[in-house]
């Protein structure tokens, strides 16, 4: 059985094909580690898995169920949770109410219009141990907008996580931050248990690579290179591609 | 402190009739109310949902027309209310699923169309809506064989559903479902993502913003015992928004102020001065250059900037 798995996916925006014939298997438990240059089409895949795209062909499964045709917001209930490259949280909300409203998300409380949002104790217990998770607990009852874009960054994937879900993708966690704040985000990840089957898209291949199991080169929308760390760091159109040697 | 001021305003407005001075004031604190409960519907949408329409007066036309032909039909004043109320409700559905094909500006311009295909019926359809000339009722309920004749009558009836209508907003506010409507006003996307129903969320906020509004039609139609295509105009429209954003967008405060403010400046100062059009529209300037977000939130900043500005300062350390 296989995590997740894409097969022929096809994407094209107008004449331009951002993901061809792109075909993937990730086993349960694995941390698969998506690079590529710049518009290589990683971000447009993690679209097509999530289902905020539709493909043009192919098919995409989840724990070997079909989901290509479930809508996207069907598809976080199926155990599918994202993070996103660039920041897109609740700025005015706390930190506490961001993490509450991705947990309210797989609760059949978010149709209740006549409870109180700030009653329900076990709900925002929960939100608070996911804050505890990621270290950020001391600022659960901060507005978004007053914390760092560090701190953000970890929100986004406290965000994913409260949703404990079976596959995470994560988009660039470490984009835009510090040294340390790097250290901190990749402790937090590689904390994640593995019960939880994470799939990364990273630039930064000095943290990224300490991570990953197995590699997948992506390059013009088609997948150039597939395998272990090591074959993958050792192949010579990876430093030619990705490098730009 | 806040109970303190809750009280105080709940005391001041059912005690209104007794103090005000002269049926004439009575009936402009009934307008103010039902305006209110017009406005506070709109503010589901335009605040809370961030999606702003301008085809309310559509939705709170129908009621009052819906209302004027059943009653005209010679049924009960329940029967009224009740098929009012479910008539606007349907249209609402209506309106909502053309409208939701767009957000933002594509939102607005269906809107748009959507308020003044109601007017064109209600101007233009003579047979059924009796054009220019309106349709006049005779007589309002007498619920519990309590007669709503009387301006003070009327008013304290208008006060208990005006009550109702905060409360009901209040609750929502404070909701999980509340927070799920907001959620997408902020970050649609991220909330799809999370799993909620961007679509379905924003339908039922829609309908909850037509509901409200229909009783404020109904409410309209009571008190000038007539309606007619004025009262589904796109100016309407606009005037309720207005409402909504001088008074403040997404607070419960903010649409009662500007619904006051617009009933006042339109009955009220409109016997002092003759441009009584021109001083409100120079007041919505002012309150857009000073107060952007809207006459409640912008007090409560100024009140916040002035106690601090006061507080003694620290003493300063010296360098």
């Amino acid at each position: 059985m296989t995590a997740l798995a894409v097969r022929d996916l096809d994407k094209s925006f107008g004449g331009l094909r951002v993901t061809s014939r792109v075909s993937l298997a990730v086993e349960p438990g694995e941390r698969r580690l998506i690079i590529g240059p710049n518009g290589a089409g990683k971000t447009t895949l993690f679209n097509l898995i999530t289902g905020e795209l539709a493909p043009d062909r192919g098919a995409i499964t989840l724990f070997d169920r079909d989901i290509t045709r479930v809508p996207s917001r069907r598809r976080p209930h199926l155990g599918i949770a994202r993070t996103y490259q660039i920041i897109t949280l609740f700025p005015r909300d706390t930190l506490l109410r961001n993490v509450t409203l991705s947990l309210l998300g797989l609760s059949s409380l978010r149709w209740n219009p006549l409870a109180r949002l700030d009653g329900q104790r076990a709900l925002i217990a929960r939100a608070r141990e996911v804050l505890e998770r990621v270290a950020l607990e001391h600022l659960a009852d901060r507005p978004l907008g007053q914390t760092s874009y560090g701190e953000r960054r970890r929100v986004e994937i406290a965000m994913a996580l409260a949703q404990n879900p079976r596959v995470l993708l994560l988009d660039e966690p470490f984009a835009g931050l510090s040294i340390e704040e790097r250290r901190d985000v990749l402790r937090l990840v590689t904390g994640i248990p593995r019960d939880v089957t994470i799939v990364m898209i990273e630039h930064d291949m000095d943290v990224a690579l300490d991570f990953a199991e197995r590699i997948t080169v992506l390059h013009f929308g088609e997948v150039v290179i597939e395998g272990t760390r090591a074959e993958v760091v050792a192949h010579p159109r990876t430093r030619e591609i990705y490098l730009g040697e | 402190m806040k109970r303190i001021a809750l009280g105080a305003a709940l005391v001041g407005l059912v005690t209104l009739p007794t103090w005000v001075g002269g049926t004439y004031y009575v009936n402009i604190a009934s307008q103010i109310l039902f305006y209110a409960i017009f406005a506070l519907g709109v503010n589901v949408l335009a605040g809370y949902a961030g999606l702003v329409s301008l085809g309310h007066a559509g939705l709170f036309g129908i009621a009052a027309y819906a209302g004027a032909k059943i009653l005209g039909g010679g049924h009960g004043h329940l029967m009224v209310a009740l098929v009012a109320l479910a008539t606007t409700l349907i249209f609402s559905a209506v309106f909502a699923v053309l409208a939701l094909r767009g957000t933002g500006l594509g939102f607005v311009m269906i809107t748009v169309a959507l308020g003044q295909i109601v007017w064109g019926v209600a101007y233009r359809w003579i047979s059924i809506t009796n054009g220019d000339n309106g349709v006049t009722i005779t007589g309002r309920p007498a619920p519990f064989g309590l007669s709503l004749a009387s301006p003070r009558s009327f008013y304290w009836a208008t006060l208990l559903v005006f009550l109702l209508a905060v409360a009901s907003m209040a609750v929502f506010v404070a909701s999980p479902f509340g927070a799920s409507v907001r959620g997408t006003r902020d970050q649609p996307r991220r909330m799809n993502a999370l799993g909620y129903n961007v679509w379905m969320i924003r339908f039922l906020a829609f309908l909850l913003s037509g509901f409200w509004s229909g009783v404020a039609g109904l409410l309209f139609l009571y008190y000038n015992q007539f309606v007619s295509p004025q009262a589904v105009a796109l100016t309407a429209s606009a005037e309720a928004l207005l409402m909504v954003i001088s008074g403040g967008t997404a607070t419960l405060l903010g649409p009662i102020t500007g619904a006051f403010l617009v009933v006042i400046m339109k009955n009220v100062a409109s016997a002092y001065i003759e441009r009584w059009n021109f001083v409100l529209g120079a007041i919505f300037v002012l309150i857009v250059v000073f107060m952007p977000e809207g006459l409640v939130p912008g007090t409560v900043r100024l009140a916040r900037w002035t106690s601090t500005a006061w507080r003694p300062r620290a003493v300063q350390p010296t360098a």
